[in-house]
């Protein structure tokens, strides 16, 4: 009886639903080349190239108006580019034909400025939509679950499953979007301002929660900022947006190196400056904890 | 070919020992899961020759441990990581808040109804008379009349109407002329057409069709406008540096809809008796032109002032139903769709039920 339901359930799925997809294993899960961006006379973007190495977080900054989420929107396949090619895990999403990308589309997460959640649906509904969309074999009772258990994994509490998004914080809707986004176990995972708006200490506490999940995942994390203490803490990679290109990719200390005067203005102003000595204070005073433990 | 997570039962020293193989994967997981349900009794779930594993398979395989209480054997890292953040992550709450039984969702929904309506229309008097005292205010201070929007609200209310008020006139002044006059030929009397045609529409159907098209036109934009934009917080912004937005914003489009009703309304009588003449040259054999000279005979002036007068009255509650609606947005962007259906319904309705109380007044005072 077991296994002739489990029989029918795989029949109705290899109908329905597409192949699986395999795990990615090329080094570097983005490549964006030669993209140029044109909304009528103006350039947001021209031959900018960008890599995103696998298992990395990557922080993405730059100033107001210079395309940070025009460039995520690019490669998440929302703006179709005026010129160039983006290949996302391997696959071409510039050449992809209409609906051939949706193999794609079950690998990645994507949390929204103010994390577009449906707002008819509950936190816990709004993570099953995925779900259903790609893997409609996945019984109710284990869709729910996965939703339950997603709801948490994203730092939520309990309570926060039945409510609709119209109840939640500013901070718990952010949350909610990222459980969403993680709905499906994706590889990759778009952040766009994830803290903006939030209080510092829910901030940090998103930051903890951004990066744990990346290591206990595996996540490739491509993470649009314009908070100076979440590169510090969690970005193993900085990607600076400037003239219309990626000027520089790096560590922090990499690109302090660098001359260009954005960047100085922008790591060595006030707020640059204190980030810094907060990171530099919360390295030491871990290393302080190692040293008495050790002892 | 899609691979799915499958496993074997084998007998081991405790009891049995469930091997998993395949990937543990949310792509692979749903027949796995739907047998492992239908299982009890297994001393050990081994997913060492698992092919890969993710949140999904973690949650998959602890569950089915937990219940029935198994050792979960050949882990790797990534899966003792992941085994371990799924347990930290258990939830029991329900996915939806619980929905009271019908017996009581029924009363206590007709009961809210009900009160929302009482308390919505009070608060409509009082909107009224907030607007009413904001008209005072500018009388008594005329430079801070808001000319500009109140001309840019009679173009959008009244000049950019006109086409499809027209084009909607003719078409009903041909169907009044036509259909009445097939009625009327039984008689012998399809000469009656013209006083049909005249006095219903600058009576009746001018005045009443243009209320119609209004409310669905400029009430919806009303109140979607304020409803816009209380929810972006420019209403409230307003408010903190002094500016009334019952002066700057609902005031004009009151206004602009009490002087416009009357001319909009005319203009659609006078294409529907257009339309009729039109159709009449060539059905009725009746000539255009004396059709037209033949209205001026047969419609009594007193019909003119019945819709001359009810117009600024349709005009007012259209335009404040559309405002009030709009003011009453809060919370999200569903909202604004739902006051400003609100909004278009409730000018409809009260516009056709106060046009029922102006026929029989006015028929009683005499100008039938």
């Amino acid at each position: 009886m077991g296994s002739q339901r489990a029989g029918e359930l795989m029949d109705r799925a290899e109908s329905e639903a597409h192949s699986a997809p395999p795990e990615f294993t090329g080094e570097f899960p983005i490549v964006v080349e030669g993209l140029t961006n044109r909304f009528g006379p103006q350039v947001v973007h021209e031959d900018l190239s960008l890599k995103v190495k696998r298992g990395e977080i990557l922080g993405v900054v730059g100033g107001s108006g210079t395309g940070k989420s025009v460039l995520m929107r690019s490669i998440i396949g929302l703006q179709i580019p005026s010129e160039g090619s983006i290949e996302v895990l391997g696959d071409s999403i510039t050449d992809a034909e209409e609906d051939s990308d949706i193999d794609i589309r079950s690998r990645w997460g994507v949390l929204f400025q103010g994390g577009a959640l449906f707002s008819t649906l509950t936190v816990a509904e709004n993570v099953e939509v995925p779900l259903k969309q790609f893997y409609p074999e996945i019984s109710d009772e284990l869709r729910q679950e996965i939703a339950r258990y997603k709801v948490r994994l994203s730092g939520l509490p309990e309570e926060a499953t039945s409510k609709y998004p119209s109840e939640l914080s500013g901070g718990m809707k952010k949350r909610a979007g990222l459980a969403r986004a993680l709905a499906l176990d994706p590889e990759l995972l778009f952040l766009d301002e994830p803290t903006a708006g939030l209080d510092p200490i829910g901030a940090a506490a998103f930051d903890r929660l951004t990066r744990e999940l990346a290591d206990t995942l595996g996540l490739t994390v491509f993470l649009i900022t314009h908070d100076l203490d979440t590169l510090y803490a969690i970005c193993d990679r900085v990607a600076v947006l400037a003239d219309k290109k990626v000027i520089a990719v790096g560590t922090i200390p990499e690109l302090l190196a660098l001359d260009h005067p954005w960047i100085q203005v922008y790591f060595n102003g006030p707020r640059g400056r204190a980030a810094e000595e907060t990171h530099t204070r919360s390295m030491s005073g871990a290393m302080d904890k190692d040293n008495k433990g050790g002892a | 070919m899609r691979e799915w997570a499958d496993f074997e039962l084998v007998e081991g020293e405790g009891g049995s020992v469930l091997r998993v193989s395949g990937p543990l994967t949310i792509a692979g997981i749903a027949p796995l899961d739907a047998r492992l349900r239908e299982l009890d009794d297994i001393a050990a779930i081994d997913i060492g020759n698992a092919s890969g594993i993710d949140t999904v398979g973690a949650w998959t395989v602890w569950r089915a441990a937990t219940r029935m209480d198994a050792q979960i054997t050949g882990a790797t890292d990534k899966a003792g990581r992941l085994i371990e953040a799924v347990k930290a992550a258990e939830n029991t709450a329900a996915i939806t808040p619980p929905r009271p039984r019908l017996l009581e969702r029924v009363p206590e929904a007709v009961g809210t109804k009900v009160s929302d309506m009482l308390v919505g229309v009070k608060d409509m008097v009082g909107f009224l008379g907030t607007t009413v005292f904001a008209f005072g205010a500018l009388i008594r201070h005329p430079r801070r009349f808001p000319i500009l929007a109140l001309i840019r609200q009679i173009e959008l209310v009244g000049v950019s109407s006109l086409g499809i008020i027209g084009l909607m006139s003719f078409l009903i002044g041909i169907v009044i002329a036509q259909q009445g006059a097939v009625q009327l030929q039984q008689f012998g009397a399809e000469i009656y057409t013209i006083n049909l045609t005249g006095r219903l529409t600058l009576r009746e159907l001018g005045v009443l069709m243009t209320a119609i098209m209004v409310a669905g036109r400029s009430g919806s934009a009303f109140a979607a406008q304020i409803g816009t934009m209380k929810l972006t917080e420019e209403v409230d912004a307003m408010r903190t540096i002094g500016v009334s937005p019952i002066e700057r914003l609902v005031v004009p489009r009151i206004l602009a809809a009490v002087l416009m009703m009357p001319l909009l309304g005319f203009y659609s009588a006078v294409i529907a008796i257009i339309g009729g003449a039109f159709i009449a040259n060539f059905a009725l054999d009746i000539p255009f032109w004396t059709f037209l000279s033949r209205i001026r005979e047969v419609v009594p002036m007193t019909d003119l002032y019945v819709g001359l007068v009810k117009a600024p009255v349709f005009g007012l509650i259209v335009a404040m139903s559309g405002c009030y609606q709009g003011m009453q947005v809060s919370g999200n962007a569903e909202e604004v769709g739902l006051r400003t259906t609100l909004a278009v319904v409730q000018a409809i309705f009260m516009v056709i039920v106060l046009d029922a109380f102006f026929a029989v007044f006015f028929t009683e005072i005499g100008w039938a």
